[in-house]
């Protein structure tokens, strides 16, 4: 997405007649940093300074929101996510092993990226498949009822995935 | 499709739809494609279905529709107009629901749901435990209908609870009947919607907003999600009602971000209602605008907080304020603003439509109509439920929910997500509505509903749910940020057998100081869990800390002993210890508690489960005095 063409009226939508020049350019911030992320999996440090000048918002700013949330991050995201769930129903029905057994797999912690950029493990509050605990997330794929012989072909298909980009 | 110019035209439009597009007789086949049974493959029998429906050249629809509710058993798939119920549908079994149901009239017997193998199975979803005791309200037409396709909407009577509105009902009155229908928020406090309405109508200012509240982060509920996956234009007609009543022209929904799907159903839900002119400008040709759009929350469990929220959808940290001023006084961009959550807003067009008499006469004096639960844990069946307000949790959990997996012992209830607290088993009587769950010390919630067994540490789980607050605490106001990482620090003393005399009372004193000096509903709720579970299990806390004991083995704690009767003498135990804590004498095996790190990796590894974990004072007792043990 290039920062320079965003058009502040069109994302900011019907309401943009009412509000002043600032809080347009405010209330798209959270919109377009999802556009960012999205295209390059984080939020690039000369991105966020483009962003800065044209949407008039010091950097300390977006900083400081985009900090906020969880689903922004500042370092480069490995290529397959795989989210642990721990919410309740997830975490009554024993889903803090398989966070361990991936740990332990892959050698990250929660919430960091291998070396290689292959993949980011994280945990989740809650996918709301709750009717499925435990559930494990795979990019965009929800796999429920997640016991042994699931985690062992998960593991499995990343160690392939990885393998055939060697490879390559 | 061409722009509705009035309600005559949208009275027409829906005789035109039922004759045509979605006919009551017409055979039809409804595959739940919500997210659970989606992840269970529902799209591959979907297709599966229809390659075979053009296969033996008979006219069936193949509906794709928002969740079914009974998850566990996904896929699901009714047969209409036999209302046939099929539970874990395979692409394969395709064949013979075509050739045996539609061919013959006869249900796929093997797809029908039963209890267990000795039972026979039962034809219809109305006689399933599971469907018998529920009410759908807010429900009503997610599973019943293809969210992406406006028109099934209005074909089975959506929007005409704004044709009922625009054509014979003042904003006054609108008013009235949601205030006299005494709906309260379903989004946790409980405040009456009507009144939160008249405050905003009251305020000053032409411009007004109104908000649905979608950022549904309890972990363990979903209802939001399904309400707007499954029936997206039921929560846009509810807003349209609320903005007519309050005289608001802007709607905004947000969603929280973790729910892609949601915000799909509902952006193409919005493009389809303003291509008919249902929403934008000059509705149905009244001189009334409305426009909806959606904000996409980034993982914030804060922003469910109405002010928070707010801050969000402004594009700044999503911190709560403190109020007054409410966000009906002034809200987003000082605005006055109404913030509803989405289960309450979809009720409304019902009330509208059906009449505030009728939905008095559903539930309890002080909390009228139904509520929408998240049914999770260590039930047998686990699910969506809705159910009306004062039906008992012994009902919910036993009836509907079908008892606890493995036919183990109930321990507790928690109702409400992070913010309620735990029911334990006397309680079990109790009417569901606000105000008996916030007498027992938990609220209702979102009303997410977790079941927990003899297996689950009732410590462990107020140590999950305090870990949970704690690290979503926007770190704003000192006693939500310092008081709950101070209570985390001492169930994580506890958990690991450090717990020392005094740490009940101290957890719940600051439990108390935290909820009174708190700005925001997450902070004020936080130590609920902890504080109920104190109440009600307390012997389990002392048991942790006196006697270093997890009775539900959750906890790493106790003495590891191995039992010699019941011990096989297959050496499991010893290949598995890393920490060589598993010694062999010539004719057994026995664990020398100076090495033992109690990783529990034994007491897994055994297959006969002679690897017993015992209380220090037990052991003590048995093997000091020789006087034998009280297990």
């Amino acid at each position: 997405m290039e920062i320079e063409t965003i058009d502040i009226n069109k994302n900011i939508g019907e309401v943009g007649s009412i509000l002043r020049e600032h809080d347009k350019k405010r209330g798209i911030l959270i919109h377009v940093l999802h556009k960012i992320q999205e295209d390059n999996r984080y939020l690039p440090e000369d991105i966020l300074r483009r962003l800065s000048k044209k949407l008039d918002i010091s950097l300390a700013e977006i900083y400081s929101v985009a900090s906020f949330y969880k689903m922004f991050h500042f370092t480069p995201r490995g290529k397959n996510i795989i989210r642990v769930c721990l919410g309740t129903a997830c975490y009554v029905r024993g889903s803090k092993k398989f966070l361990a057994a991936l740990e332990d797999e892959f050698g990250v912690k929660s919430g960091e990226t291998t070396k290689d950029l292959a993949l980011t493990l994280e945990t989740v509050g809650c996918v709301g498949c709750c009717g499925l605990a435990p559930v494990t997330t795979v990019n965009e794929d929800v796999i429920g009822e997640m016991g042994p012989k699931k985690l062992e072909t998960l593991i499995k298909s990343i160690r392939e995935e990885e393998k055939k980009e060697e490879v390559g | 499709m061409e722009k509705l110019k009035n309600i005559e035209e949208l009275k027409n439009l829906r005789a035109i739809l039922i004759e045509e597009v979605f006919k009551q007789e017409k055979d039809k086949l409804k595959v739940c494609c919500g997210l659970p049974c989606s992840t269970l493959g529902s799209h591959k029998v979907a297709k599966a279905l229809e390659e075979e429906i053009f296969k033996s050249g008979l006219q069936i629809d193949v509906v794709k529709t928002g969740c079914q509710g009974l998850c566990q058993r996904g896929p699901l798939v009714r047969a209409e107009p036999y209302s046939y119920f099929y539970q874990r549908v395979h692409p394969e079994k395709a064949k013979e629901i075509i050739s045996i149901t539609y061919s013959a009239g006869l249900p796929v017997r093997e797809l029908l749901y039963r209890d267990s193998f000795l039972e026979s199975p039962k034809k219809a979803m109305e006689e399933i435990p599971f469907y018998k005791k529920q009410l759908k309200v807010a429900l009503r037409n997610t599973g019943n209908i293809d969210p992406f396709n406006i028109h099934h909407y209005i074909a089975i009577g959506g929007y005409s609870a704004i044709e009922k509105m625009f054509s014979s009902m003042s904003p006054e009155d609108v008013l009235e009947e949601v205030k006299k229908s005494n709906i309260r928020g379903r989004g946790g406090a409980g405040f009456p919607a009507g009144i939160k309405w008249g405050f905003a109508r009251k305020a000053p200012g032409t411009v007004k907003m109104v908000v649905a509240n979608g950022d549904e982060g309890d972990p363990g509920a979903f209802m939001d999600r399904s309400v707007m996956e499954g029936d997206p234009h039921g929560l846009l007609e509810g807003m349209l009602i609320c903005a007519y009543a309050i005289g608001a022209h802007y709607g905004f929904i947000y969603v929280r971000h973790e729910y892609p799907l949601a915000i799909k159903t509902l952006k193409i839900a919005i493009k389809q209602a303003e291509e008919l002119g249902l929403i934008g400008r000059n509705i149905l040709g009244t001189d009334f605008d409305f426009t909806v759009h959606i904000r996409e929350g980034a993982g914030a469990f804060v922003c469910g907080e109405e002010t928070a929220l707010m801050a969000s959808i402004e594009g700044k940290r999503g911190m709560p304020k403190t109020r007054p001023p409410f966000p009906v006084e002034s809200g987003l961009w000082a605005k006055s603003t109404v913030i509803n959550n989405v289960e309450t807003l979809s009720n409304i067009p019902y009330i509208i439509e059906k009449g505030a008499d009728w939905f008095l006469s559903i539930g309890t004096q002080n909390s009228p109509g139904t509520k929408v639960f998240a049914l999770a844990g260590k039930v047998k069946n686990t699910g969506l439920v809705e159910v009306p307000m004062g039906i008992t949790l012994r009902e919910i959990v036993f009836d509907i929910g079908g008892g606890i997996i493995h036919n183990k012992k109930f321990k507790a209830v928690q109702t409400g997500g992070p913010s309620g607290g735990c029911i334990p088993e006397q309680y079990l009587d109790l009417p569901v509505d606000f105000d008996s769950l916030s007498k027992v010390g938990s609220i209702m919630g979102s009303g997410g509903m977790v079941v927990m067994d003899e297996d689950n540490c009732m410590v462990d789980v107020a140590k999950f749910f305090l870990s949970f607050t704690q690290s979503e605490s926007c770190g704003k106001c000192p006693p939500c940020r310092i008081g709950t990482y101070q209570m985390l620090q001492i169930l994580e003393k506890i958990t690991s057998g450090n717990g020392e005399e005094g740490d009940i009372e101290r957890l719940e004193s600051i439990g108390e100081l935290v909820k009174e000096g708190s700005l925001c509903g997450l902070g004020k709720t936080a130590p609920n869990p902890v504080l109920t579970t104190i109440k009600y299990f307390r012997d389990e806390y002392e048991e942790h800390i006196h006697d270093k004991y997890c009775r539900a083995n959750v906890c790493n704690l106790g003495i590891f002993r191995i039992e010699q009767e019941e011990c096989i003498l297959c050496g499991l135990c010893k290949q598995v210890c890393a920490f060589d804590a598993v010694k062999e004498t010539r004719r057994s095996f026995f664990i020398d508690r100076d090495y033992c790190t109690k990783c529990k990796s034994c007491y897994y590894a055994c297959p006969v489960d002679a690897v017993k974990i015992n209380k220090q004072r037990d052991v003590r007792r048995e093997e000091e005095l020789k006087m034998p043990g009280t297990e």
